[in-house]
């Protein structure tokens, strides 16, 4: 057996999805020594199989901020990740079916313009003449002009490639197999699906390890009571194209959107799994495919060609984790983005790599510290999110 | 102990023999398949009713005894299954499978589950492959068998494997024009195969009636070709082809190809079925052992869906599987397991004989250009496979799908799976084994929206949720 090779970085990031990997690319942008452990395939999880919304509407106010400074760098996509990701500014229309679900949208863009989301309600007869190929259920909507929706595939893996080209030392399908922090320094143990093992260094940890984020936070003392999400997705063949915005619905249900080669991507609801794999449930396809029907009609004779889902890590809050550790100084979380993460997860990276370059940052992220949930994960949350402690079947709408 | 809820999936002779013997020992079987009457694609019969008027000896040849008693073994059973033709078998659940008949949705329960779902024609592509008048070997066979129609006025059939030679048979003695039969495999491969083809030599001996009946017909066959382009404008005018350092063109109409079959593995991989590289086959297939049990507790394999051994061990094999499951119920099972399972390792004898003769081209990805269509239902040329390997993008099948949509679209990867995973195999030097396999997702095939609206099906969605966009 060859001995363990040795690295030493001034910062690890374990987990390559959107969010490590956009950690790492911002960190090596910054000059520092980055190395990234990803047990699979970079964006090839919840990173890279989600329903690809770029959206900041319908977010809770304490996520704005971030999400408005996220929303900035998706513009920057080409010269960031030498490819634009296929992201459309389409515009996200959330859509109300009731005069309380249009006063609840109302409600909504007073509190949210005045970060700059410029947010326009309308509804009525000039809703219908606007949107002809809305259903009759679609009392009205909200459009966010500057939301819209980029394909995953493209994305997730274009951060780690581009961390990689920035110098960042992105090892996929090499799992961590031991933390800990001797005093000064994190010690990480990694090792390669071959079998070749590495014995790391560092000065940073991040923890961005997604629906299995427990797994490192455990490690030091802390989880947070995360359970698996499996949100469930359908994608049709090839339409003309009459889905103008990216789609969603006041108090959900469906969201729905149109890529440019015309297939509708449509989610909702939830699939099953066992926290490491998932399987989407044809009774959740059935019944989002009716919902679909009543807010898109056209949609009625078109063929599903495929269905699918994730592995996410959901909180009580569905506010993600993000910030430093309770127990350990110098570790960062990044995890449980609750199903919203792949908006927020360029800013993300930014943020953190700010805080380790400078020591702070002015984006407000009081809301979403591990520190919220510490009473309750020490009675009813095991280390790691197994099975034992969550009941997937409970989230299948069944 | 509980009574067992069996489903088959396929009519097939896998299918049909192991629901007859699922009868015989008392238990009524749901049969579910693609086809409007059962054969599977072998034993494919004729729309009924429909006037059509060629008998079973023109439909099948040699073939027509065993044809007739397939059928007429559905016949005799008929009563005694809940037999539904015309449905899909779209997905599996842990204990449901969903169906699509006529547009409707229906969820059918079971147990215990055999699955018996056949296969397709292996495609590698050459340039042109989309053109119209080209088609599979398998569909040029159906069109002639299923409707009584030729694929063209003047044909050429390319490409390897027994079915190769049947077909261009089939056609010439049902009156089409054959032009050619290009076979890629060199005539001395098929001569060193021969001892082991030999183990079942009236199977061989038919194969060699093909090949003089056609040369006794003046059907020019060429052996040890590279198929080079389908040609023409709007539709096919002609085949281009490279043998010995040469190119040549033949002009034709229609082009049936194929390379041999495919195993349909998709339902076991919904099932949850492990699955193993198969040398063989040169495919991932659901692991069975030699009864036909997977990995997955009461999920049973027959038949070529479980790797291509033929019709007659699909016959023997449906027999197998049906026994491990009646076993398994806690049936009293009748003898003949042994037997069974002697007849189906000499059969395996004999396809590694067939898989020598009619060996895969896979050193053929190299000729590829690179405005080739590789994957018709997304469009995706050789020209960007190869690029996306060659900046080390993908080494991993998946990853190259995730990152070019091959294999992503409508027919979710059956056609152009195995030549975007020779292509993967050659670009990274490494054996097709090790470059992973397409996993398979719901709907097996396209599905429409509409089915969701099926009465009865009508329950609302649950629990809301606006976190996940």
């Amino acid at each position: 057996m060859n001995s363990a090779e040795r690295l030493d970085f001034d910062v690890i990031v374990a987990g390559g999805g959107l969010v490590g990997s956009s950690t790492a690319l911002m960190l090596a942008r910054r000059g520092l020594k980055v190395g990234l452990f990803e047990r699979r395939y970079c964006g090839a999880q919840a990173s890279g199989v989600n329903y690809g919304g770029v959206r900041t509407q319908g977010r809770p106010v304490e996520q704005l901020p971030l999400a408005i400074r996220a929303r900035a760098l998706w513009s920057r996509l080409p010269e960031l990740v030498d490819t634009d990701g296929e992201l459309v500014v389409s515009g996200h229309l959330r859509l109300g079916r009731s005069d309380a679900d249009m006063a609840a949208l109302e409600a909504y863009a007073r509190v949210a313009n005045p970060f700059g989301l410029g947010l326009r309600v309308t509804g009525g007869a000039a809703f219908r003449e606007r949107y002809p190929w809305l259903g009759a259920a679609a009392f009205g909507g909200s459009l966010c002009p500057t939301d819209g929706h980029a394909n995953p595939r493209i994305v997730s893996p274009a951060f780690a490639r581009a961390a990689r080209a920035a110098g960042a030392d992105i090892r996929e399908q090499t799992a961590v197999t031991g933390l800990r922090h001797d005093g000064s320094r994190f010690v990480v143990s990694a090792q390669h699906d071959s079998g070749a093992r590495i014995d790391a260094r560092s000065t940073w940890l991040v923890n961005a390890a997604g629906a299995w984020g427990n797994t490192i936070a455990g490690q030091f003392g802390e989880t947070a009571p995360i359970e698996p999400i499996y949100p469930n997705m359908l994608v049709t063949e090839p339409l003309p194209r009459f889905i103008e915005h990216n789609l969603g619905v006041y108090g959900g249900g469906v969201y729905a959107r149109q890529v440019t080669r015309g297939n509708v991507v449509i989610g909702g609801g939830r699939g099953t799994g066992d926290g490491e794999y998932a399987q989407p449930l044809t009774d959740t396809t059935r019944r989002v495919m009716r919902v679909a029907c009543e807010l898109l009609p056209a949609l009625r004779e078109a063929l599903v060609i495929r269905t699918w889902t994730g592995v996410e890590g959901r909180t009580p809050d569905d506010n993600p984790i993000i910030g430093a550790s309770t127990t350990t100084p110098n570790l960062l979380h990044a995890f449980g983005f609750s199903g919203g993460g792949f908006l927020l997860a360029p800013g993300v990276g930014d943020v953190l790599a700010e805080i380790i370059a400078t020591g702070e940052t002015h984006t407000p992220l009081d809301a979403f510290g591990i520190g919220r949930f510490l009473a309750a994960s020490a009675t009813t949350f095991a280390t790691t999110p197994d099975t034992t402690t969550t009941h997937p079947s409970t989230e299948s709408h069944e | 102990m509980k009574p067992a809820t069996v489903v088959i999936v396929g009519a097939g002779p896998a299918g049909v023999r192991a629901a007859e013997t699922l009868v015989a020992a008392g238990v009524r079987p749901v049969l579910i398949d693609e086809a409007a009457r059962a054969g599977g694609q072998i034993y494919r019969q004729p729309p009924e009713g429909a006037g059509f008027v060629r008998t079973k000896s023109e439909l099948y040849g040699f073939e027509a005894g065993k044809a007739d008693a397939l059928h007429g073994a559905m016949v005799r059973i008929a009563g005694k299954i809940d037999y539904r033709p015309r449905t899909l078998v779209w997905a599996v659940g842990r204990n449901t499978l969903d169906t699509l008949r006529d547009g409707q949705q229906e969820s059918v329960p079971f147990t215990h589950l055999l699955i018996a779902s056949g296969a397709t024609d292996r495609i590698l592509p050459f340039s042109g492959w989309t053109r119209p008048g080209v088609y599979s070997l398998g569909a040029a066979q159906i069109a002639l068998k299923s409707q009584g129609c030729a694929i063209g006025a003047r044909v050429v059939f390319a490409g390897t494997g027994p079915l190769l030679y049947l077909v261009a048979y089939q056609y010439a003695k049902a009156g089409a024009r054959v032009e050619a039969v290009l076979d890629t495999n060199a005539f001395s491969r098929q001569a060193a195969a021969t001892p082991k083809l030999l183990k079942s030599p009236s199977t061989f001996g038919k194969g060699l009636y093909y090949v003089s009946w056609l040369i006794a017909h003046g059907v020019r066959i060429e052996r040890g070709v590279t198929l080079l382009a389908a040609e023409g404008e709007r539709a096919v005018s002609g085949v281009r082809f490279g043998r010995g350092g040469k190119e040549h063109s033949i002009a034709c109409d229609a082009i049936g190809f194929g390379y041999g079959l495919r195993a349909e593995t998709q339902l076991a991989d919904l099932a949850g079925c492990a699955f193993r590289f198969d040398a063989l086959n040169r495919a991932w297939l659901p692991e069975r052992d030699i009864a036909g049990r997977t990995s997955v507790p009461n999920i049973y394999l027959a038949g070529d869906g479980a790797g291509i051994a033929g019709a007659d061990a699909a016959e023997l094999a449906g027999r197998r599987a049906a026994l491990a499951l009646l076993e398994d119920t806690g049936h009293r099972v009748p003898a003949g397991a042994a037997a069974l399972e002697k007849k189906l390792a000499d059969i395996a004898r004999f396809r590694a004989g067939l898989e020598q003769a009619f060996a895969l081209p896979a050193d053929c990805t190299a000729a590829w250009p690179d405005d080739m269509t590789v994957c018709r239902c997304e469009e995706v040329d050789a020209g960007t496979l190869r690029r996306c390997i060659r900046n080390g993008e993908a080494r991993e099948i998946n990853r190259l799908k995730a990152l070019t949509r091959v294999g992503m679209g409508r027919c979710q990867g059956r056609m152009c799976g195995a030549a975007a995973a020779e292509l993967l195999s050659a670009e990274t030097g490494r054996p097709v084994s090790d470059v992973g396999r397409l996993r398979g997702q719901a709907p097996v095939k396209p599905v429409p929206i509409s089915l969701a609206f099926t009465a009865g099906d009508d329950a609302p969605l649950a629990s809301p949720d606006d976190s996940d966009e």
